[in-house]
């Protein structure tokens, strides 16, 4: 009988090209996606050597972290991000890789468009110069985020030296209360593994609770993946992954599809398969959450107060919680609920699909962006974008008050001129809080869509379970 | 690549935790092009406290860089690689680091050595009363001294001790796999996806 076997194992099987005792594994990848920052000391790197693209046709490119959001028929104030943008443009060309460019209606999010053509699809491995490759984990494909001298790699050979990774389950069992989201669920994870619990580890997302959310939800759960320190996040696919990729672009069609659906059923762990390491969460505990500290573990629910450093268990992590209280300029105690907010971004791709704009378009109907509050959405790609003015969604952003802006990374790391000024606070619903992440001196605190949605409109935090 | 076989010299003790690699490179110097020259950059907001310990004079050029738990996380930034690597920085000692980092230092020629999390407390700490004591770590024998009195062995992958003792480059030993690559290829299902018909420029917005 054969061992059972998780299914990171399967798709690893096949995907091995080479294996040599002593040496990583030598994996294929059947996706490489490529944008304008982690990518032109790569292509300098293939000229000075001389080598060429080896799959081009394995590999689509996109600009997104530096572009401006503002009207694009105007020039780019920036001469660097110019010249980035620029620098893309002709290694494209000079390699014969399709770049979906700045007028593109499919320009976006790497992570975003690369799922919504179809292009991701299970049982893949897809790279890309960018630690939340971990996106396209949703549809049971092993993704994950490469440094710039592995993008050389893969540009060269279609392949990766990678050593096998182990694995950890994650289950959320139960159901989640109303107003509880996707977004919550993955910072309840966080909160409960530490920033490096899954270091080493590829993590299967299982149970009840990540079986029942749809397709965008499950990405924003594996996008931040690389929060707790694992660098890809998976969920095995089923009928719900079946419906979300029927007819798209990429998707196979006719026969194809009907063998490619058979081949996708397998793609599950089997009974019995060993895991590394194991967690269970009860879904039905998680709230809203915030957080209030400069990594993605530090969050409580929305109902709580500011932590103590002194509760930390360890001399390290009171260290820790101090200087993050300090920058964040919070004292302990305080109720989430009683801090205003300055800013509001909606976007990111954690947060910047069209089902994120709708739920935060219920919050806003009608409403009007509190006068203390500067927010903007900003779409996280040009599809996403068409989606929402069709169903009349900016319109809704726009009365209220929000900034309704073009598609791209924007304020999620502020590579372009959307920025925080220093000590400004935002509720913001990307993946980062880093000290200085939006801009330096900036403070975030990361929330779901409905929860940043509910901030803007009071100019504080407010439990979205109260107003919906 | 370079070789890397000895690093000898004094540490900086950056004795912080969950270190992110927005705050070794931030995001406003990825826009440069080049592969070098990231070094004045490094730390760039904590170096504006002129206390801030890359800016005192006794662990200026240091070779080694001490850290605690979970250096390097977050995002993929090779850059923040190539600005230590640029500052002069060797080798980094930490009891856990970031792995894409972590693998991006091993591409890159910079040696992450993880121990204990008591042996980088009293590292961090010799390193705070005597700045210029020397470190010596040899690669060959998986070894980090100080003194004469203190030696304590490191794990390593076999391959990344071999490849940095050896400064040989990931893409030419691939390469020389290139006919495994070619056969795989020939057996690869075709119903995988080939962004061939994404062609450029066909879905203009105006
Ligand atoms: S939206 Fe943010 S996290 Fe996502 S790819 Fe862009 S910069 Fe990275």
């Amino acid at each position: 009988m054969t061992q059972p076997q998780t299914i990171v194992d399967k798709i690893w099987e096949q995907h091995v090209v080479h294996s040599e005792q002593g040496k990583p594994d030598l994996l294929y990848i059947d996706l490489h996606l490529v944008h304008e920052v982690t990518s032109p000391q790569a292509f300098d790197g293939l000229r000075m050597t001389n080598r060429s693209v080896r799959r081009p046709d394995l590999t689509l490119a996109t600009v997104d972290h530096n572009v401006p959001t503002t009207d694009r028929t105007l020039p780019n104030p920036d001469p660097l991000s110019t010249q980035q943008i620029e620098v893309l443009r002709t290694n494209c060309n000079d390699f014969d890789i399709p770049l979906w460019d700045i007028f593109d209606l499919r320009q976006g999010i790497v992570h975003i468009i690369s799922p919504e053509h179809g292009l991701t699809q299970p049982g893949m491995t897809i790279v890309c110069g960018d630690s939340h490759t971990s996106t396209h984990g949703a549809f049971g494909a092993l993704a994950f985020g490469i440094g710039t001298s592995e993008v050389e790699h893969v540009l060269a050979t279609q392949t990766l030296p990678q050593s096998r990774p182990k694995t950890m389950s994650v289950e959320v069992t139960g159901e989640l209360g109303f107003g509880v989201t996707a977004k919550d669920v993955i910072l309840a994870i966080i909160q409960r593994t530490g920033v490096d619990g899954g270091v080493g580890h590829v993590i299967e997302y299982r149970g009840d609770v990540i079986r029942n959310l749809s397709m965008e939800e499950r990405m924003t759960v594996c996008n931040m993946t690389i929060e707790g320190g694992a660098r890809a996040g998976l969920i095995a696919p089923d009928e719900k992954t079946f419906q979300y990729l029927r007819g798209k672009e990429f998707s196979p069609s006719g026969l194809d599809w009907d063998r490619q659906v058979e081949n996708w059923k397998k793609l599950v762990s089997d009974d019995g398969a060993i895991f590394d390491k194991s967690i269970v969460l009860d879904g039905n505990n998680i709230a809203p959450h915030v957080t209030w500290g400069t990594t993605p573990a530090q969050s409580v629910p929305v109902s709580d107060v500011v932590p103590n450093p002194d509760d930390a268990t360890t001399a390290s992590s009171r260290e820790t919680a101090q200087r993050a209280l300090k920058y964040m300029g919070l004292e302990a105690g305080t109720a989430i609920t009683d801090i205003g907010i300055d800013r509001v971004f909606i976007g990111s791709c954690t947060n910047g699909r069209i089902e994120d704009l709708r739920r935060a378009a219920t919050i806003i109907d009608g409403q009007k962006v509190s006068s203390s509050v500067n927010a903007m959405i900003v779409p996280g790609s040009g599809k996403v974008k068409q989606q929402a003015e069709e169903e009349g969604l900016d319109v809704i952003f726009k009365d209220a008050g929000f900034e309704w802006r073009e598609p791209g990374c924007s304020m999620c790391l502020g590579m372009n001129p959307d920025i925080l000024l220093p000590q400004e606070r935002c509720a913001s619903t990307s993946n980062r809080n880093f000290e200085g992440r939006q801009g330096a001196g900036g403070r975030t605190h990361l929330v779901s869509p409905e929860m940043a949605a509910a901030a803007a409109i009071s100019g504080n935090f407010v439990d979205v379970r109260e107003i919906i | 690549m370079k070789e890397v076989k000895q690093v000898r010299g004094n540490a900086i003790p950056l004795n912080r935790a969950d270190v992110d690699t927005d705050q070794i490179i931030p995001k406003q110097f990825l826009k440069r092009i080049e592969r070098t020259g990231y070094g004045e950059f490094a730390f760039f907001d904590w170096r504006k406290d002129d206390d801030f310990i890359t800016n005192r004079p006794q662990y200026q050029g240091a070779p080694i860089m001490l850290a605690q738990q979970n250096f390097g996380c977050g995002s993929s930034r090779e850059h923040a690689v190539w600005a230590l690597e640029d500052m002069g920085v060797e080798a980094i000692i930490a009891p856990s680091f970031g792995d894409i980092f972590r693998n991006n230092c091993s591409k890159v020629g910079l040696l992450t050595i993880q121990l204990d999390q008591d042996d980088v407390d009293y590292l961090m700490s010799r390193a705070e009363e005597l700045p210029e004591g020397e470190i010596v770590i040899n690669l060959e024998n998986q070894t980090v001294m100080i003194g004469s009195d203190w030696s304590r062995q490191f794990k390593i992958d076999e391959f990344v001790k071999h490849r940095l003792l050896n400064g040989l480059d990931d893409i030419g030993i691939t390469l020389a796999n290139e006919e495994k690559i070619s056969s795989f290829e020939e057996i690869r299902s075709i119903f995988l996806p080939s962004t061939d018909q994404a062609g450029q420029d066909n879905l203009k917005i105006n």
